[in-house]
């Protein structure tokens, strides 16, 4: 690989060093400190300043958070709040790229009337976040009965225009020959795409995956309007109410264990499978 | 344009239904309805209501609480759209100077991306909390009354603080995307004609870069607008006093905590056509990005 225009050498790249140095402890500080307050006890952490390195309660802590110290301050068990998130965050990644896909294809693959109408339709949606339409959307998921069940948490989240958007511009560029070879070989829709489409498409689906999981594990306001049992909290709702009924009382190390598990699996995803999350956030953004 | 298409009829619309229903039922209903409560009026109990208008509209625009939390959301957004844009553009210029360690550091620049914006507000809360906090800690030695929980300043600089670490890390990896598209050869022969490193920057690096930056400005102004709601929501409720209440954060407490639905439906139609006004702005300039790109 050619050696960047920038590259510098000598002092100016022992400042740029320094400073990326910098950034990374800017970027990367809150985590580390929330990380090593869930390591010590109550006490310490309430004196500041917090040590700079683990402490030794955290084997402990970790120990009585996913035994059971949670649900005594919100009633719901640490690993019920993890399944939750979980489930939600794959409901919404594998339904938004099913549906997606499903759509895009239809669009691409096939000629029928009001074809272009209903890819404006679906575009359009973009225009339309949930954050400007709060109170009529919980209106319909209240007649519809979805309040406190997991299709409420996911199905309203899964349309995509963004992801339709990727797959259709992905299945464009899909040569015409293909296809016609495939047809002369006698294969119908369906055998097109198992054996054609969805193995040419497995780097755009990782993609589409990483981004959307990290959009649902991180969901907020959603699952704030449609969830009023405990049982249904996501890990991120369930620490903020930990945090809102905060008193004397409040086992501030469990809550910040509890943050470090909120913060833990999407951070993992993001780092591991960092080659098809940065083509996702550069693909899905245009 | 394609040439050789599957002849089925039925299929396709097979294949668009769950899509189309679930944005039929989930987003244009809703929508739909959002318009038409905002012409109405309901009576106390909410069983039955008039046609008033753009009465709702004319109140809720003249409402000193509206006002207020349009001031709070235009210089949130102001700081939010341009801080984490000037701190990640420096930092991916000096990434571009590194030759060894690069991929590290990008590793480690890309953590907040995945931490949830409440959680974010949250983190910082922990960090600057007024009582234990552990950089609130030297503040008060230094005898700075720090207190994000009674001073709105304190609380608008926190809920800045989060919402900017946050948007660092997909600012950075645009702006190293940029740099790396920016053609050799132009940086060379500004080298060879004896300009300076800053003046090249300047001249030659940051204009080009400008499609990036808009594109940045934009999202960044909408993550400011909608995404930065668990933030505001964890950290401060809006308060203290109504400090950092954002028009967003408006209309969740007027539409659920207030139930005042007619001015919450007009507040929803007035974010919608805003939301309509920055996407028609990011669309002119992918066409333009298409044209000369």
């Amino acid at each position: 690989m050619a050696e960047s225009p920038f590259a510098s050498r000598g002092a100016s790249r022992i400042w740029a060093h320094f400073w990326m140095v910098l950034g990374v402890i800017l970027v990367v500080f809150p985590v580390y400190y929330v990380f090593i307050a869930s390591t010590h006890s109550t006490q310490t952490i309430l004196r500041p300043p917090l040590p700079l390195l683990p402490g030794p309660e955290g084997l402990a802590n970790y120990g009585d958070a996913l035994s059971g110290g949670i649900g005594q301050i919100g009633g719901v068990s640490l690993w019920r709040l993890l399944g939750n998130t979980t489930l939600i965050a794959v409901g919404i990644a594998v339904g938004k790229i099913v549906i997606s896909m499903a759509s895009a294809y239809a669009i691409v693959f096939f000629r029928f009337p009001l074809r272009m109408v209903c890819f404006w339709l679906i575009f359009i949606t973009l225009m339309l976040p949930v954050e400007v339409r709060i109170q009529p959307t919980y209106k319909v998921m209240v007649d519809l009965g979805l309040i406190d069940t997991y299709p409420g948490l996911i199905l309203p989240l899964i349309a995509s225009a963004t992801a339709t958007l990727l797959f259709r511009q992905f299945f464009m560029t899909i040569p015409d020959e293909l296809l016609e070879a495939a047809r002369v070989d006698g294969a119908g829709p369906w055998r097109f795409f198992r054996d054609i489409l969805w193995p040419l498409s497995l780097t755009n689906v990782a993609a589409i995956f990483v981004i959307q999981f990290i959009y649902g594990w991180t969901q907020y306001l959603w699952p704030l309007l449609v969830t009023n049992s405990n049982e249904m909290n996501t890990i991120v709702i369930a620490l903020k109410k930990m945090i809102s009924f905060a008193d004397a009382e409040t086992p501030w190390n469990l809550v910040m264990v509890t943050s470090v598990l909120a913060i833990l699996p999407p951070i993992l995803v993001v780092v591991l499978m960092q080659r098809w999350f940065v083509k996702g956030l550069v693909e899905t953004e245009k | 344009m394609r040439r050789t298409v599957f002849p089925h009829k039925f299929l396709p619309w097979l294949l668009l239904a769950p899509q189309l229903l679930v944005t039929l039922i989930f987003f244009y209903w809703p929508a739909g309805q959002a318009f038409r409560q905002s012409m109405l009026k309901e009576d106390p109990f909410g069983l039955s209501s008039t046609f008033v208008g753009l009465a709702n509209f004319r109140r809720v625009l003249s409402d000193p609480g509206y006002l207020n939390a349009l001031q709070v959301t235009v210089v949130f957004s102001l700081l939010v759209a341009f801080i984490p844009m000037a701190i990640a553009l420096f930092l991916a210029v000096q990434a571009e100077k590194i030759t060894r360690g690069k991929g590290l550091y990008r590793t480690l620049m890309i953590w907040p991306y995945a931490v949830a914006t409440a959680i974010a507000g949250m983190l910082w809360l922990f960090m600057f909390n007024p009582s234990f906090g552990t950089l609130a800690w030297p503040l008060k030695q230094l005898g700075i009354n720090w207190n994000p929980l009674l001073n709105p300043n304190h609380a608008m600089i926190l809920v800045v603080a989060a919402a900017t670490w946050k948007q660092i890390s997909y600012n950075f990896l645009f702006f190293v995307a940029g740099l790396q598209a920016i053609p050799h050869s132009l940086l060379e022969a500004a080298a060879i004609d004896g300009a300076s490193r800053r003046h090249a920057f300047w001249t030659i690096v940051f204009p080009l870069l400008a499609p990036t930056t808009f594109f940045l400005l934009v999202v960044n102004t909408v993550y400011a607008l909608f995404d930065t709601f668990g933030i505001i929501h964890a950290v401060t409720g809006g308060g203290p006093g109504k400090a950092t209440e954002t028009l967003v954060y408006k209309v969740y407490n007027d539409g659920f905590v207030n139930l005042n639905m007619g001015d919450s439906a007009a507040q929803s139609v007035i974010l919608m056509l805003i939301v309509i006004a920055l996407t028609a702005v990011q669309f002119r300039y992918i066409e333009r990005r298409v044209h000369y790109g």
